[in-house]
């Protein structure tokens, strides 16, 4: 009797073992107490529960299921923490690959223990070009690495100005103003140098007057003073780069002010849906770029938002990007027929893959290729309680940019 | 440009001075430096917007509530956590701040790291000499202004009072004269903390509500104190009207650096402390008691 109930026991443990031994684990990384976290693991999660239905991903033959492993890396307040639990995932949980990440400051640094450990690593949160200029400068090294969302800093830039300019073009044609006067607010970081330079340099041949630029801190929990200035200043749009929570006081305190001005540019949290609430309601006519509307950027896109807010009770953001990266690595596996790194590589390297976000295909650094039709990224605006996508006007589903009365 | 500074200078000064006068009384009478100060006026917001937002009670129920509880948990932990460690300054330093610590990744566990917005308690905007300035902003210079008066009233017209700053100026004294110093230490911290409760709850809707949002008021309330002289209520009001200019100034001259607003306010208290290590009112403190 006894040896029989141990002979059950053993066989119950090790069953899940065996089902183990044929997945294929992915390591979720990201913030997981945040919102980009949140996003992270339920893009990973729909991705994961819709391919093991289909069957999983067939590997040479043989049909695997997808494990995911939650690594929660802490980044908001700690680079060694992200770090720490990338070196976690991959020797005690032993993942096989890698999604995820948020801040470039973490990813940086989480990219190096990846390549030391030569995982595939799918990026779905940073934007800093270093990250695939590390792959262009150091191939054999960072070769693991592909970025997934967004796009790199620089073509985030050139989204921007051709929203800016769709934006101004419309502020002429309504308001009559020919030179409409552009205040850029930037939070103080590193991404937003380049960025602020080149709106210095560009904004006037593009026929917009800069009329100064305000860098307040990216966690600054009151900007009055800077939109005082900003008011006196006269401008008629407001350039916001903005990632941190400053980015709910911008829209929170221009609403609050009455300003008659638009805030238009990159506002992080502006992409989020708890925006609204968060500015408390105050934050109409405040635009961002974004990733994710019910727009036709793919044939995948309206699906994927109307599963993704069915099932979480929410829009998704740009980190839940890694449904995209799942689904490509899956292509990738099917093409080459293993989960070899360095095959996977050069499989990932050739491939077009229509995701929800747009279609995926890399150049030498590893950062997916920008443009119409590739990935560019979407604008919406905030309107009376909606996000509302407006750019670019030639995808159906797009609506009116709007701007409050004069 | 001048008119924008004075009236941003003073709105902004309101608010520091409301975030002040709580930390510079508990230090000033209880002698306890309370680094979880800014950390129980972020548990008063977050009580605040639960009640508010998701208990849909309305704001002075809200308020009251969020105030008074917090205020009693404040008692609570001085009594399981400062009390048994008092008499040792650097222990209480260290106890207070992991309180905050604690209290961070309380909130952090049970909100997540979302950012939570208040709906005003007053909407609208008046113009005031051409600057745009929200009634809710008005309304937390009110508050500040009604906290001071209410706060100089207890100290000094009041049997409590009288106790309060007679342990201060002698402990042992005041426990020979039958006082009992230990309730009286207690009475000093709710009180000290109602006003951070209040704060938070008057304060937070123009913020935004984070596990995070007690470290900067922290760092700007340590600089107003200091300045102002540790202790000294009218330090304190002097701190906050130097350092909601020197920010508003800051601004104004400086766009490209607004970021530096703190750090030129933390810049003037260290020349402050060179010149005058006690601060601007520090000796006048210790004279008034």
């Amino acid at each position: 009797m006894l040896r029989s109930t141990l002979l059950a026991c053993a066989l119950a443990l090790a069953a899940p073992l065996a089902a183990a031994q044929g997945a294929i684990k992915i390591a979720v990384l990201g913030p997981m107490a945040f919102v980009q976290g949140e996003n992270h693991w339920a893009g990973a999660e729909m991705a994961r529960d819709n391919i093991n239905k289909a069957g999983g991903i067939n590997v040479g033959g043989k049909r695997m299921q997808i494990e995911l492993v939650r690594g929660d890396t802490n980044e908001m307040g700690s680079v060694p923490d992200a770090t720490n639990t990338v070196e976690r995932v991959i020797t005690r949980d032993k993942a096989d690959f890698l999604v995820g990440g948020f801040r470039s400051e973490a990813v940086l640094a989480m990219q190096e223990v990846a390549m030391d450990y030569k995982k595939i690593f799918l990026g779905a949160g940073a934007a800093h070009s270093k990250l695939g200029i590390n792959v262009e400068q150091n191939y054999d090294r960072y070769k693991y690495w592909f970025r997934i969302t967004p796009v790199k800093d620089v073509d985030l830039v050139r989204t921007t100005f051709a929203v800016l300019a769709t934006v101004a073009g419309q502020m002429r044609k309504q308001l009559n103003k020919p030179s409409p006067k552009v205040a850029i607010l930037a939070e103080k970081a590193v991404w937003v140098e380049g960025i602020v330079a080149a709106a210095q340099k560009n904004l006037p041949a593009m026929k917009m007057e800069v009329v100064g630029v305000w860098q307040p801190s990216a966690v600054a929990t009151d900007v009055t003073a800077e939109l005082s200035a900003i008011e006196r200043a006269g401008a008629d749009i407001v350039f916001t780069l903005l990632s941190g929570p400053v980015g709910i006081v911008v829209g929170r305190q221009m609403g609050e002010r009455g300003m008659k001005s638009i805030a238009f540019g990159i506002n992080v949290e502006a992409q989020k849906d708890a925006f609204w609430q968060a500015a408390a309601g105050k934050a109409n006519y405040v635009s961002t770029l974004d990733t994710y509307a019910k727009v036709q950027m793919t044939p995948k896109t309206i699906d994927f938002v109307n599963a993704f807010e069915k099932r979480f009770g929410k829009s998704p953001t740009y980190n839940a990007g890694t449904h995209d990266a799942i689904y490509l690595l899956k292509e990738a596996i099917e093409q080459a027929g293993t989960t070899d790194a360095d095959k996977l590589v050069a499989a990932m390297e050739k491939i077009s893959f229509t995701g929800a976000a747009g279609v995926v295909e890399f150049d030498k650094r590893h950062d997916p290729v920008w443009g119409p039709g590739k990935s560019t990224g979407i604008a919406v605006q905030w309107q009376d309680g909606k996000k509302v996508p407006f750019w670019p006007p030639q995808i159906p589903g797009m609506q009116p940019f709007k701007m409050p009365s004069h | 440009m001048l008119q924008d500074i004075l009236v941003t200078g003073l709105v902004n000064s309101g608010v520091y001075a409301l975030l002040a006068v709580g930390f510079s009384l508990i230090f000033g009478v209880a002698r306890i430096v309370n680094i979880a100060h800014t950390a129980f006026y972020m548990l008063a917001a977050y009580c605040f917007y639960a009640l508010l937002v998701k208990g849909g009670l309305g704001f002075a129920l809200a308020g009251v509530i969020a105030v008074a509880a917090v205020t009693a948990f404040s008692v609570l932990c001085y009594r399981l956590v400062i009390e048994p460690v008092r008499e040792h300054e650097a222990a209480v330093l260290i106890a207070t701040i992991a309180l905050a610590l604690i209290f961070q990744e309380l909130m952090l566990l049970s909100f997540g790291g979302h950012y939570l917005g208040i709906p005003s308690t007053l909407e609208g905007v008046v113009r005031f000499f051409g600057v745009s300035i929200p009634y809710q902003r008005l309304l937390i210079l009110v508050v500040a202004a009604a906290m001071l008066a209410a706060v100089w009233f207890l100290l000094y017209r009041t049997r409590l009072g009288l106790a309060i700053r007679a342990t201060a100026n002698d402990l042992e004294v005041a426990n020979l004269m039958g006082m009992n110093v230990h309730r009286v230490a207690m009475a000093t911290v709710a009180i000290s903390v109602a006003l951070a409760a209040i704060a938070g709850v008057v304060v937070a809707p123009v913020f935004v509500v984070d596990p995070f949002m007690w470290l900067a008021p922290l760092v700007t309330m340590l600089a107003i104190v200091v300045l102002g002289g540790l202790g000294s209520m009218k330090g304190s009001l002097i701190g906050a009207l130097i350092i909601g200019y020197v920010e508003a100034i800051t601004v104004f001259a400086l766009p490209a650096g607004a970021y530096l607003k703190g750090a030129v306010g933390l810049l003037i208290m260290v020349a402050v402390l060179l010149a005058r290590p006690e601060g601007l009112f520090g000796v006048a403190f210790e004279e008034e008691r």
